[in-house]
């Protein structure tokens, strides 16, 4: 099959890359460029493990194809700390020890990400709405949202 | 000035790489540009002969290097954990819907899948058994029923004031791992293998490799770093994976990654088993249970698995918390043609406890209590105080925890205004419920008792821990680095705990029952003793000291009045031939049980707690949500409070998935339905109360185990029986608690309709 030449950005940088019409976005960040830090929990748009921004939207890269990144910005895991410094929500994830297998979690911070962009003063009904897109089989959630709910203070505290 | 204790609320040891993305789980790591991919052909009866097998248009498949059936296995074919009966390949007969038939190795996922579709099958079809109903009937089953009896249950009944009967049906639970089963096998130069494998279960996964391979155990390595997720679906589901690669790279000479998407995890592995649950049960005015007839009727799926042990689990925790004075109590492991279910946190004790519950809740009825009060009057106290299998309990934490949870959830006012609301004309019903938990800490199986751990001091001063057991989140790896930093007086920023590895560490039991942190923190306990020994006598003779002298405490060895940097006394003593590594072990004394009489003492001790829930149910719709939660729960003294409070939010949550949302489902040929996360939901953050509170219960573990602490990977799960418990209670309100309508498990808000309906029925 020929693969397909894409040009895209992805955390700031121009990249490039070959890839298959079928092949996913988040094959393509796995195995075609090493962005490990995007997982897949099912393949089904069902878990948001695999989550990331599409042009700062949030999207589940398993739904996307990997030759729709032309000429998008992409944003995962791998872009979300700066110069080797946590992002607040990092912190506030470890503050409240809210992970445990930790599979869940590079998703679970994107999203929360793109949440605090969006609306950065949620309440906790909203927070949990809008985060009930991103399955955790180990934690209950709770301190989740205490870490989500604390990040958007000192974010907004900080803006 | 670095204070060492073992109650400081540490982060998990890998908390900074999960929030950056660079915790490497085995799919992680990087591919081989020769790697393999593999993919299963699944069979699509549930019950049938293979008639014939054509795979050439398989093997002629773009991009496939191998191709194996049961023919190709070397060794033995069966990859059963206890008892024979799980062939890797189906030989001649199948056994549950998609099970495996042959493997492809090919050099993409996507091309061993689009090659396994080409094969051609002729099947003979039979009609398969797929409820527990059918297999009772056929008298069905994977291994003999077993009964625990005390006592004549049967005439403690009869001469009882009040007697009553009761049924549910329980479903089991998928697990739902996030990161699905995976291993990675890289051949080695010698002929052998090097299993990654995400796995609870290393040394299982290496002595199947071996056998499957037909060579010996010391020629498979089985590396374990991390899982995501585990909760006992990996603790004998995991080998198979393992054996089907392991003989594709021994094959083929290349790395060979068998990685289950979603879609097939689902279907081919197995989960908890479904129960059918009946109770007879007699008991006095004030609610004490005199006798009790169970029958527990486990869903085995088409072999032994860890059944036995399951089944046997549900027996132990029939009792729950309470006391029955007479008991009989038997479990049935049926044969299904489904797949083989298996270990899921609780282990079978959370089947057993929902019966146990629900009839406490029916005498509450009968009675006319609150079923606090019944569960009050029951509970084992001095005097009442042995199980139904012989076991005493010696420590009565619930009776004090369940009162202190009564007054810190304001249950007795909140009982009054929920009546008071249920009592208007509101569509919206509540209800409430407070139920305890008790569950005994060790495997059963007596030999699993015991564990292994291998602990260096390297001459620089930092220490490295190596244990048998498995990090899949529950935090055992960061509770290790307190135990070894506790024990060798050093702080934890020198130690590192190391990825479990069949040659660190032999023989080694599975990360299960809760026992994790018990066994292997011993053993580590055990290694660091010898090196503090080790290091305190040669710093007492090097310095002329009388050993009393010298200690090692924050970090720094204390001779006399004298203190010296930890690495400074480590590196003479690696000058001066001080051997600085040591291996550990432990075995859990005092424990044994008599299968054939079903009497003696299976457990070292027991973890307690308690939880109440609150729910509000819309009657028109069964529609409900669960308001508030209050958890009091007991871990002994804390190895790592902020870890322990994790295991018990994400136990009680996902007990509560179990309970209300999560509900698997077959059809009558044996497929699955409840096949994807579409169409199976595990809880969100959006179904989880914003009222969630959780205190630990501080009371030392009478038992010598770590530190005074207590097992906490599963007990929390079954607190959210009050969850369930609550949902019944909402709608016995509609009765005005005149009748409990029998509900099933799950509670989906369809069962609660359907409870909702036959409470309206009981009233014309
Ligand atoms: S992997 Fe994309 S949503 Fe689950
Ligand atoms: S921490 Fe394991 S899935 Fe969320």
């Amino acid at each position: 099959m020929s693969k397909t030449h894409v040009t895209t950005t992805i955390n700031g940088d121009v990249t490039e890359f070959l890839c298959e019409p079928a092949d996913t976005l988040l094959s393509v960040l796995r195995n075609e460029l090493q962005l490990t830090g995007t997982k897949e929990g099912c393949g089904s748009g069902d878990c948001g493990a695999c989550s990331v921004t599409v042009n700062g939207r949030l999207v589940c890269s398993c739904l996307v194809l990997g030759v729709e990144a032309q000429g998008a910005e992409i944003g995962t895991i791998e872009g979300i700390e700066s110069a080797e410094k946590l992002h607040t929500i990092q912190e506030k994830f470890l503050e409240h020890a809210a992970l445990q297998c930790g599979i869940c979690t590079p998703g679970l911070i994107v999203s929360t990400k793109a949440l605090l962009d969006e609306n950065p003063d949620p309440t906790e009904e909203e927070a949990r709405y809008y985060l009930a897109g991103n399955l955790c089989r180990c934690t209950g959630y709770d301190k989740i949202i205490r870490a989500v709910l604390d990040s958007a203070k000192v974010m907004r505290g900080a803006a | 000035m670095d204070d060492i204790t073992t109650s400081r609320p540490g982060v998990h040891e890998s908390a900074v790489k999960h929030v950056t993305g660079r915790a490497q789980y085995i799919d992680d790591i990087p591919e081989w540009p020769d790697l393999l991919h593999v993919a299963t052909g699944k069979a699509d009866r549930a019950f049938a002969a293979i008639l014939s097998m054509d795979l050439s248009a398989v093997r002629q498949s773009e991009g496939v290097i191998d191709v194996i059936t049961t023919a190709e296995i070397p060794g033995d074919d069966d990859i059963g954990p206890v008892y024979k009966g799980d062939p890797l390949f189906a030989r001649n007969e199948v056994q549950f819907h998609s099970q495996p038939l042959f493997a492809v190795a090919a050099t993409s996922l996507r091309l061993a899948r689009q090659a396994c579709a080409r094969a051609q099958i002729e099947y003979e079809t039979f009609v398969p058994i797929v409820t527990i109903r059918q297999a009772m009937d056929a008298a069905s089953f994977v291994l003999p029923e077993k009964s625990f009896v005390r006592g004549d249950a049967g005439v403690a009944i009869s001469e009882a004031e009040f007697s009553l009967r009761g049924e549910q049906y329980v479903k089991g639970q998928e697990h739902f791992y996030l990161e699905g089963q995976v291993s990675l096998c890289v051949p080695d130069e010698d002929g052998g293998v090097l299993v990654y494998s995400s796995s609870q279960h290393p040394t299982e996964v290496q002595k199947l490799t071996a056998s499957v391979l037909d060579m010996p155990m010391h020629k498979i390595q089985v590396e374990v770093r991390r899982m995501g997720g585990g909760f006992g679906g990996k603790e004998s589901q995991a080998a198979a994976l393992a054996c089907t690669a392991a003989l594709f790279a021994l094959r083929t000479g290349r790395p060979v990654k068998y990685r289950m998407p979603r879609s097939d995890d689902m279907v081919q592995t197995g989960k908890r088993h479904d129960f059918w649950n009946r109770y007879h049960v007699g008991f006095n005015q004030r609610g004490e249970i005199q006798g009790v007839e169970l029958d527990l009727a486990g869903m085995c799926g088409y072999s032994p698995d860890l059944s036995e042990g399951i089944v046997d689990r549900a027996m132990f925790h029939a009792d729950n918390s309470y006391y029955y004075d007479s008991a009989r109590i038997t479990g049935y492991r049926c044969r299904t043609n489904t797949v083989s279910n298996t270990a899921f946190r609780g282990f079978g004790g959370p089947k057993g406890m929902i019966a146990a519950e629900a009839m406490l809740d029916d005498i509450a009825t009968v009675l006319q209590i609150d079923p606090l009060d019944a569960r009050k009057a029951n509970l084992y106290q001095p005097g009442r105080n042995t199980t139904p299998y012989g076991q005493t309990i010696e420590q009565h934490v619930l009776p004090g925890l369940v009162d202190r949870l009564e007054n810190s959830s304001d249950y007795r006012n909140r009982r009054r205004a929920i009546a008071q609301f249920n009592g208007s004309a509101s569509h919206f019903k509540k209800g409430l419920a407070l139920t305890p938990v008790k569950f005994g800490i060790s495997f059963t199986a007596k030999h699993l008792n015991q564990a292994g751990s291998l602990v260096h001091i390297y001459a620089d001063g930092s220490v490295q821990v190596n244990h048998g057991g498995t990090e899949m989140g529950q935090g055992l790896y960061t509770k290790m680095v307190v135990v070894a930093a506790q024990a060798l007086g050093v702080h934890e920023r020198r130690i590192k705990v190391t990825a479990t590895r069949t040659d660190k560490v032999p023989n080694t039991s599975p990360t299960a029952a809760s026992s994790g942190s018990d066994l292997n923190g011993m053993a580590v306990l055990d290694a660091a003793q010898q090196l503090v020994l080790r290091l305190n006598e040669f710093t007492a003779g090097h310095y002329g000291v009388p050993i009393a002298q010298v200690s090692i405490l924050n970090d720094r060895v204390r001779v006399g009045d004298v203190t010296y940097p930890f690495e400074e006394i480590v590196k003479l003593a690696y000058l001066n031939r001080i051997h600085l590594s040591a291996a550990g072990f432990y075995k859990t004394p005092d424990i044994g049980f008599d299968f054939e009489h079903g009497t003696g003492r299976p457990f070292y001790y027991f973890a307690n707690g308690a939880a109440a829930s609150e729910v509000i149910v819309d009657t028109r719709t069964g529609e409900y949500r669960l308001s508030r939660v209050d958890i009091l729960h007991d871990v002994g003294r804390s190895l790592n409070p902020a870890i322990d409070l994790g295991q018990i939010e994400g136990g009680f949550v996902q007990g509560m998935g179990w309970l209300t949302t999560e509900e698997l489902s077959w059809d009558i040929d044996g497929r699955l339905l409840s096949n994807s996360p579409a169409n199976y939901k595990i809880p969100t953050a959006y179904d989880v109360p914003e009222q969630f509170n959780i205190a630990l219960y501080d009371e030392d573990n009478n038992e010598d185990t770590i530190y005074r602490s207590k097992a906490v990977g599963e007990p929390p799960l079954m607190l959210a029986l009050s969850v369930w418990c609550a949902l019944r209670d909402a709608c016995a309100s509609i009765t005005d608690y005149k009748f409990r309508p029998a509900m099933n498990a799950p509670a989906t808000s369809e069962e609660v309709y359907r409870c909702i309906q036959v409470a309206r029925a009981s009233m014309q």
